[in-house]
């Protein structure tokens, strides 16, 4: 017993030893190239405190009760039980946050890489204008936006749409886009799907720029004529990394439906019908002011965006 | 319209597709062209029946008004794109030399701990910063910000998206440039600021389009981190003008308002347009 005892001690000796080395030689490594870590300290402090450690306090706050007044009492996984149990209107907050999602995600992304692949299918010197009539919309505030919004969805056949819509004859009445519980949905992804064409449409637009022109003399010699064929095999293997890059983005875009929501119909919204996540996380934190129940909203959220993203990145990110 | 007609014969695969991107791009415009119409209808104009696009009269009377009524009020309409000018350039200067010097290590040096600190950027790029937004407020209030300007561009300059264009744009960049430099006796501070910012001049100018937009249309920290009338910042005093969703009041002043603050953006856009392009042909993921 105490021979096989002995002989685990001389086995873990060196590779202590080794380890102490390693560490040594880590802390020489690193001092060598303390210049490198005076250029990246103002980013990592400052991502620090205002990422990781906000990232750390939101799940840490998530298990208590917090009023700001008083100090954070703990309380186990009951924020959480509240919020996926008696919370009806969190739950219908997240069915709305992904029928957004799965909505306007996957439709805006294939839009906005459709609209980029026609775009440099045309000579340089015309692209400008139609980046410009694309992205510009993305580019306004939701906030501004607003009033051009109220007016075409206006609820009295003084709004446009309910104007023309009478003087065609398809309504006899003015229907109330953004009071009707059924149209408020639909209209705010209408209008985020104005909005989409964000950084990843960009990205798109620059990597098929780029795409080597000799891939497309290649794929001629072997055989492909039509221009779809080209983009199948050719365009899209090519643009992958931006493909990816613009998945992550309008993921992060679609789950944060919030602006537009509260600009058109109002926070609360009529019968909590345009109610997100991010709406509900703002109510309980900066209206209510139950951070512990807010931040468990936070971490739902969170942990919502990276793991779809997550899922995209197995789904595009393979070779 | 070279492209539009080979030899003699007219190209339907052209004509199609200029057509259909005419149509929506003019579908896409339309919004912006009714707003930038809204706000120089006369009174008049603004409650015609039946509701008319385009102005015949058109004037200035809406921006006049935006001035003479908020400035009336306790606090000048000026001081608000004040406050967002202040805000706004706070955010992208910082937060573009903040980026930029964290870029040039992760690209350009070898040291311990790298990847794990770029990987940890790139997660960061998967969510969006409003979830953070609580215990950004705690810790803004606990060490006393709240009501200064800092409040409102601290949090926002370690931007993650700036980092990754940028560190993705240096990798492109070949390092002769930056030995020949260190040969004649360059320190690392001297390279950086005579080599390594004058080449990232397109990723500098894409990340400074992407964070002004943010900050200028972003209400929530003016909202979040300030209690003081005078502090708010442009997009909540248009809130405030409109009184809230559903309301249709002062829709002249409001669209001029409106207006003036959109126009900033289409502007820096269509400055930075050619070198936002040059930038993000390399922002590909990969993993």
């Amino acid at each position: 017993m105490s021979d096989h005892s002995s002989a685990v001690v001389v086995k873990q000796q060196p590779a202590r030893a080794l380890e102490v080395g390693k560490m040594a030689k880590l802390w020489i490594d690193i001092k060598r190239n303390r210049v490198s870590y005076y250029f990246l300290a103002p980013f990592l402090i400052l991502f620090t405190l205002f990422t990781i450690i906000p990232i750390l306090t939101s799940v840490a706050l998530s298990f208590t009760y917090y009023n700001i007044l008083e100090a954070p009492r703990f309380i186990g996984l009951s924020n959480y039980k509240l919020l996926f149990v008696d919370d009806d209107i969190f739950l219908k907050a997240i069915g709305i946050t992904l029928k957004f999602a799965f909505i306007t995600g996957p439709l805006g992304y294939v839009l906005a890489f459709l609209l980029a692949w026609l775009i440099s299918q045309i000579p340089v010197k015309y692209r400008f204008f139609y980046t410009l009539c694309f992205y510009t919309p993305s580019i306004t505030s939701a906030v501004a936006m607003s009033v051009v919004w109220l007016y075409l969805f206006a609820g009295d056949r003084k709004g446009l749409l309910n104007h023309y819509l009478m003087k065609l004859g398809i309504l006899d009445e003015p229907y109330l886009f953004l009071q009707n519980i059924h149209s408020i949905v639909p209209v705010i992804i209408i209008v985020s799907l104005w909005m989409s064409m964000g950084v990843g449409f960009l990205a798109f637009l620059a990597g098929l720029q780029n795409v080597p022109k000799d891939l497309y003399e290649a794929g001629s010699i072997d055989g492909i004529k039509y221009r779809w064929q080209q983009l199948i095999f050719i365009t899209i293997p090519s643009v992958k990394p931006q493909l990816l890059f613009g998945a992550v983005m309008q993921v992060v875009f679609s789950l944060q439906v919030f602006d537009v929501s509260v600009q058109l119909v109002g926070l609360p919204s009529p019968l909590y019908a345009g109610h997100t996540i991010l709406a509900h996380l703002f109510d309980y934190a900066f209206i209510r002011f139950e951070m512990g129940y807010a931040s468990a909203i936070a971490v739902v959220l969170f942990c919502l965006m990276l793991g779809l993203n997550r899922l995209i990145f197995k789904w595009l990110g393979r070779d | 319209m070279a492209g539009m007609v080979k030899g003699r014969r007219v190209d339907w695969g052209d004509v199609s597709l200029y057509t259909f991107l005419t149509v929506l791009g003019l579908v896409m415009l339309a919004p912006l062209v009714y707003m930038a119409s809204t706000a120089i209808k006369p009174v008049s104009e603004l409650f015609l029946f039946p509701p008319r696009f385009f102005v015949v009269n058109p004037t200035l009377i809406n921006f006049r008004d935006l001035l003479l009524i908020t400035g009336t009020s306790f606090v000048p309409f000026s001081r608000y794109i004040f406050n967002s000018v202040v805000v706004t350039l706070g955010i992208v200067i910082f937060g573009v030399l903040i980026s930029a010097m964290a870029a040039y290590p992760l690209a350009k040096h070898e040291m311990p701990f790298k990847k794990w600190i770029f990987s940890m950027v790139v997660t960061a790029l998967m969510f969006s910063p409003m979830v953070l937004q609580i215990p950004q407020y705690l810790i803004i209030s606990k060490i006393g910000l709240m009501n200064t300007y800092f409040a409102m561009i601290l949090p926002y300059l370690a931007a993650p998206i700036g980092m990754f264009l940028m560190t993705q744009f240096l990798r492109q960049i070949p390092d002769a440039l930056l030995e020949a430099a260190r040969m004649d006796g360059a320190s690392e501070w001297k390279v950086f600021f005579t080599v390594i910012m004058p080449m990232l001049k397109p990723a500098i100018s894409t990340f400074a389009l992407f964070s002004f937009i943010q900050a200028w249309n972003d209400p929530y920290p003016a909202m979040v981190y300030t209690t003081h009338e005078d502090m708010k910042s442009l997009p909540l005093a248009i809130q405030t003008i409109s009184g809230g969703a559903g309301v249709i009041a002062r829709v002249g002043t409001l669209a001029a308002a409106s207006f003036l603050m959109i126009i900033p953006t289409i502007i820096v856009f269509v400055i930075t347009q050619r070198m936002v392009l040059q930038t993000m042909a390399h922002s590909g993921l990969k993993e």
